[in-house]
């Protein structure tokens, strides 16, 4: 009875943290970054640099989304990269994607805050500014540092995808 | 045969044009800067060539609404306090469209800098010629001047340092470094520094 008790109370907590959090959230480094970048295969990777704290970010991340779901099957696939505190991500990351309902597309944190490190490495034509996008394939890297419409996301996705 | 190259070289000047016209590049380290004259949140007019004593300046392009500028704030009003008197007072610049940011109207700013005491002009920049001369994208963004005779020139460009979350954490002080080291004759070690912050709001074409 004890044991089943147990087992329970472990089920409940499983369930619970799947309702509270459907995607976990991973930190990661500067190089663990590039391993993604430099390697698309034969997908088209759209990764999009932003915060909770960066309004134009936030009202575009659903394009983010949608795109994501919209175009898995012609192997698109969608890495939104929050610049937030890492302290941050159970209080503000990890709810916020919750109540934006970012299922599809991939959340991790970037956890390097010396900025002037890495962001040439990402990219020599960003100025830091956010929100800034890349898409990659195995033969192009395009960067847009420029908030997107829902339209002009799916524009620029389709020149790679044709 | 003459036609054809005149129109190799039409082509050639217009696609040269067009990278110009639309990469906007701003203010490369060595370059002059231009002098500006901005309104003030006192109402009055402030240009670089205002303060005839001052060696240099430390312009911070920065606004009320973003977190980043927020963050760096305290830093901001702390390095007018160390180099104002040394020569390189600080000349903050708002260059956010207050149509599309209206917590950076002119009101907002009158209000944020009396609210924190700025010992140091906040500026409207309305058409945001200046924050686009200069080739400020992101809030908060810092160019040190240098007088040079009746010229200033771009000295430093970028971040204030190297932790926008925890200054105590900051192994690199770009701005104080770079200040210090005019102020010593020295040449500056890092003369740009590139950081996360807040797009500019830009008008709507």
């Amino acid at each position: 009875m004890v044991g089943y008790q147990k087992w329970l109370f472990v089920l409940i907590l499983f369930c619970l943290g799947h309702i509270a959090y459907p995607q976990q959230i991973r930190v990661i480094k500067y190089l663990e970054l590039r391993e993604i970048l430099d390697k698309p295969g034969d997908s088209t990777l759209v990764v999009n640099f932003w915060a909770t704290w960066c309004l134009p970010c936030v009202t575009e991340l659903p394009h983010f989304e949608k795109i994501s779901a919209q175009y898995a099957k012609k192997k698109v696939k969608v890495l939104l990269v929050s610049l937030d505190a890492a302290s941050l991500l159970k209080k503000k990351v990890e709810p916020f994607v919750v109540r934006k309902g970012i299922k599809s597309a991939k959340v991790v944190l970037l956890n390097e805050p010396d900025y002037n490190s890495w962001i040439d490495k990402v990219s020599p034509e960003w100025s830091g500014a956010l929100p800034f996008t890349l898409i990659i394939d195995s033969k192009t890297r395009k960067s847009y540092e420029r908030p997107f419409t829902e339209a002009e996301l799916a524009a620029e996705l389709k020149t790679f995808i044709q | 045969m003459k036609s054809l190259f005149a129109l190799a070289v039409t082509l050639t000047s217009l696609f040269v044009f067009a990278r110009f016209t639309v990469l906007q590049p701003g203010y490369q380290v060595g370059e002059k800067a231009m002098d500006f004259s901005l309104k003030n949140v006192d109402g009055n007019m402030v240009s670089l060539s205002t303060n005839q004593s001052a060696k240099g300046f430390i312009l911070v392009f920065t606004c009320n609404t973003c977190p980043v500028a927020q963050a760096y704030e305290q830093r901001v009003m702390d390095l007018d306090k160390q180099f104002a008197s040394k020569g390189y007072p600080v000349i903050a610049i708002n260059a956010n469209d207050a149509a599309l940011s209206p917590g950076d109207n002119f009101q907002a700013m009158k209000k944020r800098s009396s609210d924190r005491e700025y010992s140091f002009p906040y500026l409207t920049d309305e058409t945001q010629q200046i924050a686009k001369t200069y080739g400020a994208t992101h809030t908060p963004t810092v160019f040190v001047v240098q007088r040079d005779g009746a010229d200033f020139i771009v000295r430093y460009i970028g971040a204030i340092d190297n932790n926008a979350q925890d200054r105590s954490q900051a192994s690199e002080k770009y701005v104080a470094n770079a200040v210090n080291a005019l102020l010593e004759n020295k040449s500056i070690a890092i003369p740009t520094a590139k950081a996360i912050g807040c797009g500019i709001k830009w008008k709507k074409a």
